[in-house]
């Protein structure tokens, strides 16, 4: 499925491991019950590991692994469903997670700039009408609140100096 | 009132050129219409019964002439010639196409308007009492919080894809028209020791299962609010139940955590934000914000008029009327004047192109350029010297905007039913028109003094039934419209949900039963002065059960 990363296509290395053996080689998620329940055999493994969040997953179970795994997916599994865009402003902006951040799933172009503001870095769509996503991050130029893209918002930029 | 600055003014345009994309992908079938609608939901476009409706918002209420022209302008235009003025003081359109919506939004935003998250699963249009910066009982405008709250919560990144839609209402007067206790969040401005700030109460709604707020903090300073409320904001969209729409609203996670429990996790949520998490709202920003709510230069004046005390003994009806639909203003010689928009008969909440007009030029010429749209689904001129009033009147009186009925029987809250909306059971317009036909006499009508009727078309509560103190709620019976009373209800500072009185009523035995009720009250009235829903508090509800259904 495509996959863009910081704003242009990138060749997806990662493969996400649902159950099963794993593969003896690549960079693998597993779920997070996975992760907390076997981390040391995982965190053994010569490859990058990363984990996939689902909805109902809560970011702080991650806590003890956030400097060890290079890869945090979250799930929508319907793009109605925002509980993602908590997790990942929780990563980003309490948690100090600075890996890559990948919305997979019900991604739509419309959504990923909300995506971007709250922390994503990658969005793995298969509506990849590339040029149009990558014009959907440019739609606005300024922001009222601050949030995890580093953006300084409006009420703060009104009152500063350009 | 607020102006936009050049960030504002960005944002919308930027907005409208987005909207004009999505549209124009949605009509080359670039995208589904399942994808297309948290779009247009987000943009205040539905898909109704006959077409698309638009919802404009008004931002707490608040118009001023250029504004109201514009509006009026858009349905001349792109509908056929009125707007209907909504329970969360927006403007709704009931016959825009979906490919000029670009461009009516394009032409709001020439007079610094849009229909930004006006529905969808997101934080709604914040409301405020419609006399704010006018009434005496208020201890500061709340307007200025209610903008600060509009734009922080402006294409939010986090919470635009919440379990249900977030309403959010503002008061600061003891006594509140902005129903906050029946809102997923309602702020009650208060000051402690210098210090402005708010009573925060979540969790309340109206819908299905109304519920009223819980108390959550007595007091957050108001350089914190906006961090407080990103916490409950948090809470609600990452433990709010996304199972059963029905179960969705903030209500039910305040109720089935128990409110001490949600507290506790807003507040763990509070406490665990670090300081680069804070919104920071800068000190100068609340100041110049603040700045634009400055009172209007009103004129010294004594209390009275002499040219209002001479008009009112020379025209009975004009006097009628400024007995009724006046509210007390805090500078002496002024008045808050309500253009009731529940003509005996008519359809409630509607304002034709050419009233619209009128209502403008009365703004710019005796109001201080200022109009409000109440929750009532009325407007609002704020500040009019008594001076004035008779000039205003005989305007409104032309236009046919002189209803005498402020918060009487016949001025109802009616949302639109089946006549028009496809979540509707049963019709509300005509049964809100016949039971107006029954109290059209004006003596008797004022006889029973403040008495709110509300009325919705189904269980959706738009018409918020729940708190009205006579309730009506239209359900399908095999095919059949039916109506289901309940009395009590209310949506002020005491607010209660109404208790329903017996078996729903056939269409045609509503308007009875409604007399019933109020010649049962006139009769047990202590005087003339114990209000319909004081009686009621005071002996409950058998008196009526029994004077409607002892018969059967």
């Amino acid at each position: 499925m495509p996959l863009i990363r910081d704003g242009a296509e990138a060749e997806d290395t990662w493969t996400f491991i649902n159950e099963g053996d794993l593969p003896s080689s690549g960079c693998i998620t597993v779920p997070l019950a996975k992760l907390t329940e076997e981390s040391e055999t995982l965190l053994a493994r010569n490859q990058q590991i990363g984990v996939r969040l689902e909805p109902a997953d809560d970011p702080y179970d991650l806590t003890p692994f956030l400097d060890r795994i290079a890869m945090i997916e979250i799930d929508f599994p319907k793009y109605t469903d925002g509980r993602g865009y908590s997790q990942a402003q929780l990563l980003r902006r309490r948690l100090g997670y600075t890996g890559e951040l990948r919305a997979v799933g019900h991604v739509l172009r419309d959504q990923i700039l909300y995506m971007n503001r709250s922390g994503f870095d990658a969005y793995q769509t298969s509506r990849a009408d590339l040029p149009n996503v990558v014009q959907a991050l440019e739609e606005y130029s300024a922001f009222y609140q601050p949030a995890a893209d580093g953006q300084t918002s409006v009420f703060t930029r009104r009152h500063t100096k350009a | 009132m607020y102006r936009y600055d050049e960030f504002d003014a960005k944002i919308v345009k930027e907005r409208v050129d987005q909207f004009r994309g999505q549209v124009e992908r949605r009509l080359s079938g670039e995208i589904l219409e399942d994808e297309f609608k948290p779009l247009r939901l987000q943009n205040g476009v539905y898909l109704q019964l006959h077409a698309y409706m638009l919802r404009v918002a008004i931002p707490y209420g608040q118009l001023n002439a250029a504004r109201m022209r514009k509006l009026s302008k858009i349905a001349r235009d792109y509908d056929r010639g009125y707007g209907h003025m909504t329970t969360r003081q927006n403007i709704q359109y009931n016959w825009v196409a979906l490919k000029d919506i670009p461009d009516v939004l394009a032409e709001l935003a020439e007079v610094e308007m849009h229909a930004i998250q006006t529905s969808g699963n997101c934080i709604r249009n914040v409301t405020s009492d419609h006399f704010a910066g006018a009434t005496i009982d208020e201890i500061m405008d709340p307007r200025p919080w209610c903008e600060i709250i509009r734009q922080w919560s402006t294409f939010h990144p986090e919470f635009a894809f919440l379990p249900r839609k977030f309403k959010i209402a503002v008061t600061a007067a003891e006594h509140d028209r902005a129903a906050i206790r029946v809102h997923d969040i309602g702020l009650h401005m208060r000051e402690r020791d210098g210090v402005v700030g708010f009573e925060v109460h979540v969790g309340g709604v109206q819908g299905r299962t109304p519920i009223i707020a819980a108390l959550v903090n007595e007091f957050v300073p108001e350089t914190e609010i906006l961090d407080y409320l990103e916490a409950i904001m948090r809470v609600y969209n990452r433990f709010g139940r996304r199972d059963n729409k029905y179960k969705a609203r903030i209500k039910i996670l305040v109720t089935e955590t128990g409110a001490e429990e949600f507290t506790r996790l807003v507040e763990e949520e509070y406490a665990a934000q670090q300081v680069s998490e804070k919104i920071a709202l800068p000190q100068a920003e609340i100041d110049r914000i603040n700045a634009y709510f400055a009172p209007p230069a009103f004129e010294e004046k004594s209390e009275t008029s002499e040219a209002f005390e001479r008009a009112k003994i020379a025209d009975a009806a004009f006097a009628n009327w400024a007995k009724i639909n006046l509210h007390p203003h805090k500078a002496p010689g002024y008045t808050s004047v309500t253009i009731s928009l529940k003509p005996i008969g008519g359809l409630a909440g509607d304002a034709t192109d050419s009233q619209m007009t009128v209502m403008a030029h009365l703004a710019e010429t005796y109001g201080f350029d200022d109009i409000r749209v109440t929750h009532a689904q009325n407007v609002v001129l704020p500040h009019v010297a008594l001076d004035d009033l008779y000039d205003v009147y005989r305007e409104l009186d032309a236009a046919g905007l002189t209803t005498a009925n402020e918060s009487l029987i016949t001025d109802m809250i009616v949302c639109p039913g089946l006549d028009y909306c496809n979540l509707a059971n049963a019709r509300s317009i005509p049964v809100g028109q016949e039971i107006q036909k029954v109290f059209s006499d004006p003596d008797y009508e004022q006889d029973i003094g403040k008495l709110h009727i509300n009325i919705s078309g189904c269980i959706n509560a738009c018409g918020h039934h729940h708190v009205g103190h006579i309730g009506i709620l239209g359900v399908d019976r095999k095919g059949e419209e039916y109506y289901q009373i309940s009395l009590g209800g209310r949506a002020d500072e005491k607010a209660a949900v109404g208790q329903i009185i017996g078996k729903a009523l056939r269409h045609e035995e509503v308007p009875g039963a409604v007399k019933t009720i109020v010649d049962t009250y006139r009769d047990l009235r202590t005087n003339s002065d114990e209000k319909f829903i004081d009686a009621v508090e005071r002996v409950g509800v058998e008196p009526f059960q029994e004077a409607i259904y002892a018969t059967d």
